[in-house]
């Protein structure tokens, strides 16, 4: 996947069409602020200020964070029961049904993009009747009793699990929509065709800054962005740390229209906001 | 004359702590504060806080004898029986922990019809399983057999018929013919070999769990022996804590002596300077490195920070508290060692707060940093119930076995004899109406 940060306006539609796809659950109010919202892609906002108290001039970067799935993931060595691995193809899969909740994956994640099923967010528990206490108590908002109706259910994606209390989960790359067209091409008795699959997030972006593709296909929009025409703008989220993510960012550049002088980069000196450090080094040509 | 008086009182946290775990299996973890940056907090602070207290015993017990550390049988079975029951404690973490408790045997290797799904090796928390499970059984089969000896002794005299009965079956039957003797000593050589490498591997292991990991502040290759250092640390100021309460308790001065507690301070003073040096060679590290996410983890987050005051209290808890044990007559007063061994222990605690806390909350992606994290009632109520189990056990321990190894103490009665001598000889000086005085109850 590569996800252009000079097109994306932050618009969340992402964020809503991986909610919608992927049956991830509404937890409420009170969950937010606990910050137990379980959503599998975010945007990340950085603000380059040319002083860390100016604000009313800042420039805003935004950055969907999703699972990198990387190919030396932090999170697949440390899981006790192997819940989760990495599949041939090169996604970072969960297995939700041999997930075991200990969230060493979460804390060993980079980017924290792995979310954990802290309550019965979906009445899908084993355990009978475990939202009204709880709610009645304060504890979570009556919102996540939405789902439990035969009715309200059918607006659940049949392909995709609607997870337990007690187990991770995060971005799949859509892995249902993957499946499903792998299938029709075999039975087509054909390779898959570059862009014949989207990603929910890919389907929804209105400016089409992600692409989604086969890197090993030479022919793929995703093979050329990274080693044709993109080539400069490339980068990888946290490359320092060598989790080698299978989604690339292609860095924003910004036309201000004035010089980009000596003079001022010694005005922000050692006080430039961290995000503008950020963005810095994401204009350096990536080594991949 | 007992302990287990104080027994009801103690129950109460057990009961609480029960309660709390049965709501987190019912209604979910989200009932404690942890969140999607904080995966750890309380819960597995108190798993390593519990299981480096239980390093003391198996050190007492296998190092020592090793070394010919006569010293030891005074306070060798007391501190084994804290070593398995703080072990039983640290158990309940990793185990409550998890979100699906009732699939937790899934991180045991047995042969399944899952096909290749199996458990994975290459986990530090897969190691922890192995190395929580062998230390727990090699220190409960060494507590037992030492403990069989003096089982017998007791069977030999009891009084009622009931108690001949139990304490001969635990007994297993020995008549201290020889040949038992001989078999007894050559397994305890075994155990204490076994026991040996398991003092130090069990905390390496759990070290592992942080120091395999890539979060900032847990990526170190110090934590090992850091780890074991503050895990005998700790466990030797519980033991202190403990033998102080059932030395006065159940008047045993003549057998856990001032010697015996000037060592152990002596422990406690060398391991707390090693655990110093361990968090300066951390700070040095983090700058050293020249990694900026390890250097502000270490500056800005943990030094510093909305959790600067946890750090602060460990470096005094820890590095700067034990030092006043250099002084020979702080190491030998009872009162000072017992309030610096609650002191050391609150230390460690914190010690394992800050290493995991104050590195997950801020790591490497702003957006995700969290909240200021506070326990929730159930967290504590659950750290507290393991209190309960603790001294639930000890008490239970201290009525129905004997707190001091019996057959082990004969052989240093030597020493022992001798300061009954200078007893003795006080008391030959002493004037009637004294002694009768002093006696008389």
């Amino acid at each position: 996947m590569s996800i252009d940060l000079n097109t994306c306006t932050g618009c969340a539609a992402c964020v809503v069409a991986c909610t919608a796809e992927n049956n991830v659950p509404v937890v409420g109010k009170k969950q937010v602020a606990k910050y137990h919202e379980m959503h599998w892609l975010r945007i990340d906002r950085y603000y380059a200020a040319n002083r860390k108290d100016q604000f009313d001039d800042v420039n805003v970067l935004f950055q969907p964070m999703l699972c990198q799935h990387c190919d030396n993931a932090p999170c697949e060595n440390v899981c006790p029961v192997a819940a989760t691995n990495h599949s041939s193809e090169g996604l970072n899969q969960m297995t939700y049904n041999r997930c075991i909740g200990t969230r060493y994956c979460a804390n060993n994640c980079p980017f924290k993009v792995r979310r954990f099923n802290w309550l019965d967010f979906t009445g899908a528990d084993s355990f009978p009747d475990n939202q009204q206490p709880l709610i009645d108590e304060g504890g979570m908002d009556a919102i996540v009793m939405d789902m439990n109706d035969d009715l309200t259910r059918m607006v659940l994606n049949p392909d995709v699990t609607v997870r337990s209390r007690g187990v991770i989960e995060k971005c799949s790359f859509c892995v249902q929509r993957l499946q499903e067209g792998k299938l029709k091409a075999k039975k087509a008795s054909r390779p898959l065709i570059d862009g014949e699959v989207k990603t929910a997030c890919m389907q929804a972006c209105p400016t089409d800054a992600i692409v989604f593709g086969n890197y090993n296909d030479k022919e793929s929009r995703i093979y050329k962005i990274r080693k044709e025409e993109q080539t400069k703008r490339t980068f990888y989220a946290l490359e320092a740390i060598h989790v080698l993510p299978n989604v690339n960012y292609l860095a924003k550049v910004r036309n201000t229209d004035r010089h980009v002088g000596v003079k001022e980069e010694e005005h922000d000196g050692g006080e430039a906001h961290e995000a503008k450090k950020e963005e810095k080094k994401e204009a350096v040509p990536s080594g991949h | 004359m007992s302990l287990l008086k104080y027994e009801s009182t103690l129950r109460e946290p057990l009961v609480d702590g029960d309660y709390s775990v049965y709501r987190e299996v019912t209604y979910g973890i989200g009932q404690w504060n942890l969140n999607k940056t904080i995966g750890w907090g309380w819960d597995i602070t108190n798993f390593v806080w519990w299981v480096g207290i239980g390093h003391a015993g198996t050190l007492i017990s296998a190092i020592l004898l090793l070394f010919r550390q006569g010293w030891r049988t005074g306070v060798n079975r007391a501190a084994e029986a804290m070593t398995i029951f703080a072990v039983m404690c640290a158990g309940q973490f990793p185990i409550f922990h998890m979100g699906r408790v009732w699939d937790a045997f899934f991180v045991l290797p047995y042969a399944n019809s899952r096909g290749p799904l199996w458990v994975n090796f290459a986990s530090p928390l897969l190691w922890d399983v192995f190395a929580i499970s062998t230390y727990f059984t090699v220190s409960l089969l060494f507590w037992y057999s030492g403990l069989i000896p003096d089982f017998a002794t007791i069977r030999d005299r009891a009084k009622t018929k009931a108690r001949k009965l139990w304490y001969g079956v635990v007994s297993f039957g020995w008549t201290g013919s020889t040949k038992h003797w001989q078999r007894h000593e050559s397994l305890s050589l075994v155990l204490a070999g076994l026991s040996t490498p398991l003092v130090l591997s069990v905390h390496t292991i759990v070290s592992f769990d942080f120091a395999t990991s890539v979060v900032p502040g847990w990526h170190t290759t110090i934590f090992p022996p850091y780890f074991v250092a503050g895990a005998i640390f700790s466990g030797f100021a519980m033991v202190q804590t403990l033998m102080l309460v059932t030395r006065k308790v159940m008047k045993l001065d003549d057998y856990i002596t001032l010697g015996h507690i000037e060592a152990m301070n002596k422990v406690i003073v060398l391991t707390g300077s090693i655990v110093g040096i361990a968090y300066l060679t951390e700070l040095f590290m983090a700058w050293y490195g020249g990694s900026k996410f390890e250097y502000d983890a270490f500056y800005k987050y943990r030094i510093a920070g909305p959790y600067g005051w946890s750090y602060w209290t460990m470096m005094t808890c820890n590095v700067i508290s034990p030092q006043l044990f250099w002084s020979k007559k702080l190491r030998r007063n009872v009162a000072f060692t017992f309030i610096m061994s609650i002191v050391v222990n609150i230390g460690m605690w914190f010690e394992r707060f800050v290493i995991i806390v104050t590195s997950v909350y801020r790591d490497y992606i702003p957006s995700s940093w969290s909240v200021y994290y506070r326990p929730s009632i159930w967290e504590v109520g659950f750290y507290l119930g393991t209190f309960g189990l603790f001294f639930t056990c000890y008490f239970l321990f201290s009525k129905f076995a004997p707190v001091i190894a019996i057959a082990e103490i004969k052989h240093v009665l030597k020493t022992s004899g001798e300061s009954f001598k200078e007893k003795m000889d006080v008391i030959e000086k002493e004037s009637v109406e004294h002694f009768a005085h002093g006696h008389a109850h």
